[in-house]
């Protein structure tokens, strides 16, 4: 079954940029991890599929529910941690909680108490005089006590230090195992690369790249560093050059680093042409996929 | 009635502050009438030989040596732009505030339709102005029974009544345009009902400025009208009442389609 389910979803917003045309599945039970730069509309997305703001155009489900038509009930099942948190003034920390239990009509003490410890929070303090970090963990838990069906985290680890980073994940993993679907937007590489088990590039308001992490990360794609011989430098740089399936060649005093998507005995071929002084071929990291779509790759 | 309750608590030291404020401000006013009842022979001559002035207020019309005609001007006018300042401030804000706090993206992530959301402000602006008047009420009959004067209960009840109306019709409004702003809500607000006031004022001078009590909430809540006829006048209530309506039934089909701010 689909979590999420987006068709042609667009959202204009008169001269600045929205999303355009999106498609984009999630699976129940995924991790999943949609990644880009600011502005690329990451959250857009996530606010139209919330209801707090209307597409203009296309459709999408969110566990079986119409964005449009359905709201209360997506709303009902759904944890959402927005990237800036605010709560209301005057409010202690256990008053944000026991508000956000009260609208949804449910008890969440237990949980919530759980929550409170494992992420070290002070109950009767005033959400006034929270760190951001604090409020973070302030808005993990009211994402999280009332043991929602999907969870949707919008940069999720800002203002958390390493230490809480590593138990909040350690947390969404759990709740993963019960069932609870993950929508992690997040522009952190390393944490998708890490936590997730599905990615969606977006640039511009389009993905332009969904699968499995680890297929994006292998995808027959290798990052490949060579030290030469200085006799052999420019010969071998105009040869890589024509060979097909290279990108994102850069040439430094005695290197050159690439990108290399192709029959590897090609590739194996011709470096055995020239002296080499080292070699590396690597699987590139998401970081690098990353790069290469949003600095000239293929996906400008 | 989660948000109902929750707003009322979070807002019941502002609430206090201005009826105690309105209401101490009137009793004073009242305090001070034993002392001038004597003069007030001298007063009513004053204020019926300056021209457009006392017409401005409706002082040409009252007889300042009755304390129901003192409480109209006096007590009248602080419970009249008190009360209508208040109004509009804390009708301006309820839809609002949530943007300009940023606190919209949580309150409409949890599951509520956006038309209990604008219910329950509503009910919570409604039940302040209540509260506001029956407190200021409260404090305007103890005080007449602390002077020992007699009152014209049935007109002071009409006055307050009238004021009371009032407030809700410029609520509803504000409500409205609540709607549409994620800023400046408090100057807009006490800025529609100073001009609102000043219309009254206009159109009490001027025969020919009369048609602007249609316009203005202020229109029916003239004291020296409701203690002559003994009744509101009931053609600037309709109008205003419709005014209140389309604000309100505005801020209903703005805030639905609305798209929040993050």
């Amino acid at each position: 079954m689909n979590t999420v389910e987006i068709k042609k979803l667009t959202k204009n917003y008169g001269k600045a940029r929205g999303i355009t045309e999106l498609d984009l599945v999630v699976k129940e039970g995924d991790i999943f991890g949609f990644i880009g730069p600011n502005g690329a509309g990451k959250s857009t997305t996530i606010r139209t599929l919330l209801g707090l703001i209307a597409p203009t155009s296309g459709d999408a489900k969110v566990l079986g529910h119409d964005i449009r038509t359905e709201t209360t009930k997506i709303l009902a099942e759904t944890g959402y941690l927005p990237s800036e948190i605010n709560f209301y003034s005057g409010m202690k920390v256990k008053d944000v909680l026991r508000y956000s239990a009260d609208i949804r009509r449910k008890k969440c003490d237990e949980k919530a108490m759980k929550l409170v410890k494992r992420l070290d929070l002070d109950l009767n303090k005033k959400v006034d005089d929270l760190s951001l970090g604090n409020r973070k963990k302030v808005g993990i838990i009211t994402a999280l006590q009332h043991s929602p069906r999907l969870l949707i985290l919008d940069e999720p680890t800002s203002g958390l230090d390493p230490l809480m980073q590593r138990e909040f994940f350690e947390i969404l993993k759990e709740e993963n195992e019960n069932g609870t679907t993950v929508f992690l937007s997040s522009h952190v590489l390393s944490e998708v690369q890490t936590h997730c088990k599905t990615a969606a590039f977006i640039r511009d308001g389009r993905v332009l790249m969904h699968d499995e992490v680890s297929k994006l990360e292998a995808a027959g794609t290798k990052k490949v560093y060579i030290k030469i011989a200085p006799s052999s430098e420019d010969g071998a740089l105009d040869a890589l050059n024509q060979l097909k399936g290279i990108s994102d060649i850069e040439k430094g005093r005695n290197t050159l680093s690439f990108i290399y998507q192709g029959d590897a005995s090609l590739l194996i071929g011709e470096l055995a042409r020239y002296k080499l002084m080292d070699v590396s071929i690597t699987e590139p990291s998401l970081e690098d996929i990353f790069m290469r779509f949003y600095e000239g790759g293929e996906g400008k | 009635m989660t948000i109902f309750k929750n707003e009322l608590k979070f807002s019941r030291t502002a609430l206090l502050i201005w009826s105690l404020s309105i209401g101490l401000l009137i009793a004073a006013c009242v305090f001070m009438y034993p002392s001038m009842k004597s003069e007030m022979d001298d007063v009513n001559k004053l204020f019926s030989s300056m021209g457009s002035f006392s017409a401005a207020f409706g002082m040409d019309k009252l007889n300042f040596g009755t304390l129901i005609g003192f409480y109209a001007v006096e007590g009248g006018s602080i419970l009249g732009i008190g009360g209508a300042f208040f109004a509009a401030v804390t009708a301006i804000n309820a839809l609002m505030k949530e943007e300009r706090n940023r606190t919209a993206e949580f309150l409409m992530t949890h599951p509520v339709s956006r038309a209990r959301v604008i219910t329950e402000k509503l009910l919570v602006v409604s039940t302040q102005i209540t509260i506001l008047n029956i407190i200021a009420l409260i404090l305007t009959i103890a005080s007449v029974f602390l002077i020992g004067e007699t009152m014209a209960w049935k007109e002071l009840l009409l006055i307050n009544l009238s004021f009371y109306l009032m407030q809700i019709e410029i609520a509803g409004i504000c409500f409205g345009i609540s709607a549409f702003i994620t800023k400046a809500g408090a100057g807009i607000g006490i800025g529609l009902a100073a001009v609102m006031y000043m219309l009254n004022i206009l159109s009490n001078i001027s025969n020919d400025a009369k048609a602007l009590k249609y316009i203005t909430a202020f229109g029916y809540t003239d004291g020296s009208t409701i203690i002559n006829k003994g009744g509101l006048e009931m053609q600037y209530l309709l109008v205003g009442m419709v005014f209140c309506v389309i604000g309100i039934v505005v801020a209903y089909i703005k805030y639905t389609k609305k798209d929040l701010r993050s």
